[in-house]
């Protein structure tokens, strides 16, 4: 049954052995290419005393340069392209809401790789022929839209391209079109399913069957929420608009960790901080270099994730290794009182304490010298109680696991629903007034 | 024999019951009985109103969490030592009351008091074998 979920099983359960001489392999020419065709590594490169021939397979990696978001911004738009631009295909742009957007470039074959590795992921979220797949990703210069839809059109699903937004006739459309397949952000599956929930449509009107959830971290409890409220199988994506799109990464039914298409990338795990490559298992940032990419190849691209790598073989015969569930950003770590923070671990702490209808808001402030940091929760039915006594149990309960997850003193307050700004892409959770 | 509460949690911030009656006025709903607990933070609405069903649909669309609760409510002497008879009874059973209101307007000389208490049933047949009176929410609705 697993096994069907598999796209292309050459290449996802191939010996790890010859896997890592065929990543070897693509690195040497992907290194060649970019010291040739792309002044800004060249120089990089040479400033290290390094030429291509210095890197003769994975071994050498850790030689290279890291390139962040900011050496993209730096080159905008086009200075880091290894082709000509009459190459390129197709552009896309990150949003670019600190700053300038990053642009990003891929030539047909790249477009050719990119439906395949999505098509990998959707079939190994439940996707295959048969499938009506709703794509509630935004379309546009945003790669989740285009990225889903090509994978899904090259599996031979029937394709609604929905885009984001439009929540009630989303849900209309699934209901009457058939949908089995949503793919969309986490966030809004479960404003979909509180739409739902709202417009009187109950989940047996609908076919769905799998989700497909990228975009913004979530945690299990999330997921959890999401598979009772929906009554599907929710599987997780990963992808970033400067490495490919999403089809990165992505999980089989197992949900034990997202398998990287390392035949595509090679992953490392570093310290945020010092740059040191970490050894596998250890949490750090996730750093992605591309070994089969032409428009825009990037090397040791730091991703800003928090993840760590697993080798071990996965019960569903794929042999690539998978990276856990990102548990934050390391531009989302809020470090208040010189804690590290992450707003994925409160909303863990809220769903375990009694189903809590994941809606939060950090807030953090600067008290005379001292950080303080406030959570906004939003009370739902099920919180809910016509006692005031129960509801401050509740507001404590909370306080108190928070505090003895965190180590720092917190204060939560209880709001109305919809309190809290609702999105219909990436969920809004921190508001940090320190800077402002 | 229970009576229908409408429970509602507020946040402590002006306009917001107004925001509720406002609703309530437009649906032509009917309060019989209101009372509000408060926090620093929030407070929670009770409400006995004529249409539960209408009340609570539109109070939940205009963006609030609401839920249904069963109260008891119980006629009593309107005069001093009144409501403490029905107190001294439910205490010498070991019924908790866990808040009591009472009611808007009061049809005879009697008094009227909502209670909600952790065990509704036997404080029901505890009531009853003390004579007192336990309207049935029919009843509570034809005041």
């Amino acid at each position: 049954m697993l096994s069907k979920l598999i796209w292309n099983k050459p290449y996802e359960c191939m010996d790890r052995e010859q896997l890592l001489k065929l990543q070897s392999e693509r690195l040497v020419s992907t290194v060649q290419r970019v010291y040739h065709n792309v002044s800004y590594y060249r120089n990089l490169m040479q400033k290290r005393g390094l030429v291509p021939e210095d890197i003769r397979g994975v071994e050498d990696l850790s030689k290279l340069p890291f390139t962040t978001k900011q050496d993209l911004r730096d080159n905008y738009p086009y200075g880091l392209f290894a082709v000509p631009l009459s190459e390129i295909v197709r552009i896309h742009a990150s949003s670019g809401t600190t700053g300038k957007p990053t642009v990003v470039g891929y030539t047909r074959t790249d477009i050719v790789s990119w439906s395949e590795l999505m098509a990998r992921s959707l079939t190994s979220g439940g996707t295959d022929k048969n499938s009506v797949i709703q794509i509630a990703y935004g379309y546009g210069l945003f790669t989740g839209g285009l990225g889903a839809h090509y994978g899904a059109e090259r599996i031979g699903a029937s394709v609604i391209p929905i885009s984001g937004g439009n929540t009630k006739r989303q849900i209309t459309i699934m209901k009457d079109f058939g949908t089995t397949v949503l793919a969309c952000t986490p966030s809004y599956a479960l404003y979909i399913a509180e739409t739902m929930a709202e417009m009187g449509i109950d989940r047996s009107e609908l076919k769905l069957k799998y989700g497909i959830f990228g975009a913004e971290p979530w945690s299990e409890a999330m997921r959890r929420e999401i598979e009772e409220k929906l009554q599907i199988s929710a599987i997780d994506i990963y992808g970033l608009s400067e490495v490919i799109g999403p089809g990165v990464a992505c999980e089989c039914q197992c949900k034990n960790g997202l398998h990287i298409y390392e035949d595509y990338f090679i992953p490392e795990i570093i310290d945020p901080e010092t740059g040191e490559v970490l050894p596998e298992g250890q949490q750090g940032e996730l750093v992605i270099t591309t070994i089969n990419k032409e428009g825009l190849p990037v090397i040791r691209y730091r991703t800003r994730d928090i993840t760590s790598l697993n080798y071990q073989p996965c019960e569903c015969g794929r042999t690539l290794v998978r990276m856990s569930k990102v548990l934050g950003r390391t531009d989302d770590m809020l470090i208040i009182r010189g804690v590290n923070v992450f707003p994925s671990q409160i909303e863990s702490v809220l769903m375990e304490i009694g189903e809590t209808e994941p809606h939060y808001l950090l807030i953090v402030d600067k008290v005379g010298s001292l950080d303080s940091l406030e959570v906004w929760v939003e009370v739902s039915d099920k919180l809910f109680s016509d006692e005031v006594r129960k509801l401050e149990d509740l507001n404590r309960k909370i306080t108190h696991e928070i505090q003895s997850l965190l180590g720092l003193s917190v204060k939560v307050k209880l709001v109305e629903p919809k309190t809290i700004e609702r999105s219909e892409g990436k969920a809004k959770r921190v508001i940090d007034k320190r800077n402002q | 024999m229970f009576v229908q509460q409408i429970s509602v949690f507020v946040e402590n911030k002006k306009g917001r019951l107004a925001d509720i009656t406002k609703v309530l006025a437009e649906n032509n709903i009917d309060i019989s009985a209101i009372s509000i607990a408060d926090t620093a933070n929030f407070g929670v609405l009770r409400m006995i109103v004529n249409e539960t069903e209408k009340a609570v649909q539109v109070i939940r669309e205009a963006g609030y969490t609401v839920s249904i609760t069963e109260v008891l409510a119980v006629e009593m002497e309107d005069k001093p030592g009144g409501l403490h008879k029905v107190l001294e009874l439910l205490g010498k059973e070991s019924i908790s009351v866990e808040y009591l209101y009472s009611f808007v307007r009061c049809p005879s000389e009697k008094a009227l008091i909502l209670f909600k208490v952790d065990n509704p049933q036997k404080t029901v047949d505890v009531l009853r074998r003390g004579h007192f009176r336990v309207l049935s929410f029919d009843e509570v609705k034809a005041l």
